[in-house]
């Protein structure tokens, strides 16, 4: 009836996860009895769980983002502990429950921590940024959230439910085959990641289809803000990166339950063909990734300093050639494979030309910020942090792409620090930024600035003692993933790495307190008029927070900087421009079509896990019958009225004259 | 202010020194107002062309999938581990004819599409009934097959190769029985709401979808079972 799953799945006998796993319950019963004992369920249901609204999803994804941030943050908190007092000494983490901590860690801050982090600021800012009013696909768009929410639901249900897989962020077999893991913790991997993979492709599909088909009029390729290029990029490398994930994902999945022979030692499988496929979406992700974040910081730059991007051109072709030569540098990750000079030669070079794209970007923002006026808000301390860490860690990487450094540096702490010195530091850098410069424009107020730059100082104090000690360590020999060691060279670099994290946890409590802060000071910290920074492009022209429609009229873009030119003309002439002739828009109804799909799907893959067959089926049957029931809804669209469209838009052109009057008094006459 | 407001095209601020290398012309480059394709600056496009083109994006996809099995096929066709290889379990007669039905289902599939565009409700429902039930006598003759190899003991988990084998033609498999779902709500979408705008959008998905599978049937028929025929 329940296949493999019995009593005996909860992890009685250790007190960890048990501790951890109550007081997350505890959590979310509370917030559950408070939404409704409130009221307040109505209102989460209409405005956010049923919404197809980019900038809800958006805001949402950034919401799963952040806290999957803390869950495996304080995963990175036990590594650290661990190692440093596991000198000479077992610690208070057993092999196979630190083994599940180092694997959880990397699989939740890439797949939910970083991806829904740069998917919400995607979603939120390209449809603003290209001056239209949603996404191609909006219900599609609010699927692709739920099923990313029940990757994230299902990986921390292992916590208490059964063990996570510890074969590391990416279950290389034959350890990951039945023999050597048989236990439901790479079931719960695979699952997880097949149900969010395909909320992402999806993501992929309906962002490309976006960029490329709805833009405002007037808004050609070679106008688009360089975020909307990045996210372009990165999204055709979803759509041509995850599938690889799921196929690999699949043939792993059939190896494990169907006694297919993809990957195992007996039966003529190929475990390294695993390896290589799996990278073969790997390194992809890591543009996917970091992409966006260079388009992040390429809107935040230009901002604060008061003047437009510099080589904007070139910052487009650097950033579509980092797109195609991501695909042909994977098998840098195995260097060790050996598949002999000539291939390793042929792939070290590609890897170390890859590094002139970013080159270039580095440039482009540094001569960005020359000679102009540089406003060092908490978004501009974060981008010039990335500049510098970001090129530490990209140095680093060309010294890893050469294969016998490679050969010497593989598996080791170097490694280690190397990906969290360039992950973190864009990634990371750029979600605080970005939610830092962006939060205005959601929410209508700014984000307070002392506990962000407090948060901002002690983070990146936190981070340099964190992973700078791990070069040396790697250096020294250490290999990464050791649960105890008896060198006593490392030990005094393993605690400076320890005093890094403290830092890192001080850091974490300002960004808390920097949200606290901000809503108790919330009418101090008001953007009235909509563009609290002085900005460049289309998403700073509408409200904050904007209308559901975004736009009351589409823009018509003239040039690179559409919403710069507007307001210096209004500048020029003292006046804005003559009010539009209003329309009643047009917008997509909201659907609960992706939030019961989800619902379906986590429990379709929690049946997968267990074995337990007839849910599995039952589950697909709902999945089909929730298709055919949203397709055949008859109206799909509700009509906003013109004059509601003027009433929401006279509001906006209120503040802005008001502000225009302010500035006319500052501005002297030419 | 408005943003809809047009800026006059001859700007003083095309001066600005900082602002070389950004794009102010009109010209090239897709600017101007003319068709509304969405290729360049003509605005949004139009919701046909947003929702078919999604949907290429959305198969291009799919074929990257299917060429990592091919992939791994490839790589395993080889690797029979003592079991039979290719010409030992293929017959190609059978394939012959399971090719030659998904082939007809596809014609009738682009025949519905041509009677969609005649808004013909009975040729339209006959052409996709053909359809359907070539496509499903395709996967019975695919089951068919799979379970007299499993029968003789040349299942999956005899050898790599067959493991690839499977997971390959059976990937295929899933796809026509979810076509073959797909088909059936189709239907009765047209008999219940007409040839409606997204109805229609959707039939034209359909069709490609319909189509992709063909042209994955041929690679696959060439590269698993011609070519494993003689390797």
């Amino acid at each position: 009836m329940l296949g493999k799953l019995s009593w005996q799945a909860v992890p009685w006998d250790q007190p960890i996860p048990l501790i951890a796993g109550a007081v997350v319950l505890l959590i979310v019963v509370a917030i559950m009895a408070w939404v409704i004992l409130k009221g307040h369920l109505p209102y989460l249901w209409r405005e956010w769980i049923t919404s197809v609204d980019h900038k809800r999803i958006g805001v949402m994804y950034s919401l799963l983002g952040l806290v999957m941030l803390l869950r495996g943050f304080i995963d990175a908190i036990m590594m650290r502990s661990q190692q440093a007092v596991a000198f000479n000494a077992p610690g208070y983490l057993p092999p196979e429950h630190y083994d599940q901590i180092f694997t959880a860690h990397g699989t939740i801050m890439i797949f939910f921590g970083a991806m829904p982090l740069i998917i919400g600021m995607m979603n939120f800012v390209v449809p603003l940024q290209l001056g239209v009013r949603d996404v191609a696909f909006p219900t599609l768009n609010a699927t692709s959230f739920w099923l990313t929410a029940t990757g994230a639901l299902l990986v921390n249900l292992s916590l208490v439910i059964g063990e996570f897989a510890r074969t590391g962020w990416l279950p290389y077999p034959p350890l990951s085959e039945l023999p050597y893991s048989p236990g439901v913790g790479v079931d719960y991997y695979i699952w997880a990641l097949q149900i969010s993979g395909v909320g992402t492709l999806m993501t992929g599909i309906n962002f490309v289809t976006t960029i490329l088909k709805i833009r405002a009029p007037g808004m050609n390729y070679l106008r688009m803000p360089i975020f909307c290029w990045t996210a372009l990029a990165a999204n055709l490398l979803i759509v041509a990166a995850f599938p690889v994930l799921t196929a690999t994902l699949a043939m792993l999945a059939l190896d494990r339950n169907l006694g297919f022979h993809f990957f195992t030692n007996t039966g003529g499988g190929n475990m390294m063909m695993f390896v290589n496929l799996i990278w073969a979406w790997g390194h992809p992700e890591v543009y996917i990734l970091a992409l966006p974040s260079f388009g992040v910081f390429s809107e935040i730059i230009p901002t604060f300093s008061g003047k437009p991007l510099f080589g904007y051109r070139s910052m487009v072709m650097a950033t579509m050639f980092i797109c195609l030569v991501s695909f042909t540098v994977w098998l840098h990750h195995f260097f060790t494979m050996g598949a002999g000079p000539d291939v390793n030669a042929m792939f070290g070079i590609a890897t170390s030309i890859i590094a002139v794209g970013t080159g270039v970007k580095i440039y482009n923002w540094m001569f960005t910020m020359y000679g102009g006026r540089i406003r060092y808000t908490v978004p501009m301390l974060w981008s010039v942090a990335f500049i510098v860490t970001f090129t530490i860690g990209g140095m680093t990487g060309v010294l890893l792409a050469v294969p016998p450094a490679d050969f010497e540096l593989h598996n080791s702490m170097f490694l280690v620090a190397h990906f969290h010195n360039v992950i973190i530091g864009s990634v990371l850098f750029a979600a605080f930024g970005g939610i830092t410069y962006w939060f205005p424009k959601a929410f209508g107020f700014r984000l307070h600035e002392g506990w962000g730059k407090a948060a901002f100082w002690l983070f990146l104090i936190g981070f340099y003692a964190t992973f700078m000690p791990m070069y040396v360590l790697g250096l020294l020999g250490m290999t990464r993933r050791l649960q105890q060691y008896d060198v006593a060279a490392w030990h005094p670099w393993v605690l400076l790495a320890g005093v890094g994290i403290l830092i890192t946890i001080a850091s974490a409590v300002c960004l808390v307190m920097q949200v606290v802060a901000a809503i108790r000071h919330r009418d101090e910290l008001r953007d009235e008029t909509g563009d609290p920074w002085d900005g460049r492009s289309l998403e700073w022209s509408t409200a904050s927070p904007p209308p559901a429609f975004n736009f009351a009229v589409l823009p018509d873009v003239q040039g690179g900087q559409p919403y710069w030119d507007i307001k210096q003309r209004a500048i020029e002439t003292q006046q804005l421009a003559a009010e539009p002739d209003y329309q009643p828009i047009e917008m997509p109804r909201n659907s609960p079509t992706g939030f019961i799909t989800a619902f379906f799907s986590s429990f379709t893959g929690f049946a997968l896990i267990w074995h337990i067959w007839w849910l599995v089926g039952l589950g697909l049957i709902a999945a089909y019958a929730t298709f055919v029931w949203f397709a055949w809804r008859d109206v799909e669209e509700y009509v906003v009225p013109a004059e509601e469209v003027a009433r929401i838009d006279r509001e906006r052109r209120h503040a802005r004259e008001q502000w225009l009057q302010q500035h006319a008094r500052v501005e002297e006459p030419a | 202010m408005s943003a809809s407001q047009a800026v006059p095209a001859a700007h003083p601020r095309d001066m600005d020194p900082y602002t070389l290398g950004h794009a102010h012309d009109t010209s090239g480059h897709g600017g101007g107002h003319g068709l509304a394709t969405g290729h360049g600056g003509g605005g949004p496009a139009s919701k046909r062309v947003i929702v078919g083109y999604g949907f290429w994006i959305f198969l291009l996809s799919d074929i990257v999938m299917f060429s990592a099995f091919f992939a791994a096929h490839a790589v395993l066709q080889t690797a029979t581990s003592g079991g039979p290889a290719g010409r030992d379990v293929f017959h190609l007669n059978h394939v012959a004819f399971e090719t030659a039905f998904l082939l007809l289902s596809s014609f009738a599939c682009g025949l519905s599409a041509v009677a969609t565009e005649a808004r013909s409700q009975l040729w339209t429902q006959v052409c996709l009934l053909v359809t359907g039930l070539l496509g499903a006598a395709f996967l019975l003759m695919e089951a068919q097959e799979f379970h007299s190899m499993v029968l003789q003991g040349d299942g999956p988990s005899r050898s790599a190769f067959l493991s690839s084998f499977f997971a390959l033609v059976g990937l295929h498999g899933l796809h026509v029985t979810a076509g073959l779902l797909w088909l059936g709500t189709m239907m009765a979408q047209v008999y219940v709401k007409g040839f409606r705008p997204n109805i229609m959008r959707r039939l034209v998905c359909f069709n490609l979808f319909w189509h992709a599978l063909d042209i994955i049937w041929v690679a696959l028929f060439t590269l698993v079972y011609l070519v494993g025929e003689v390797r």
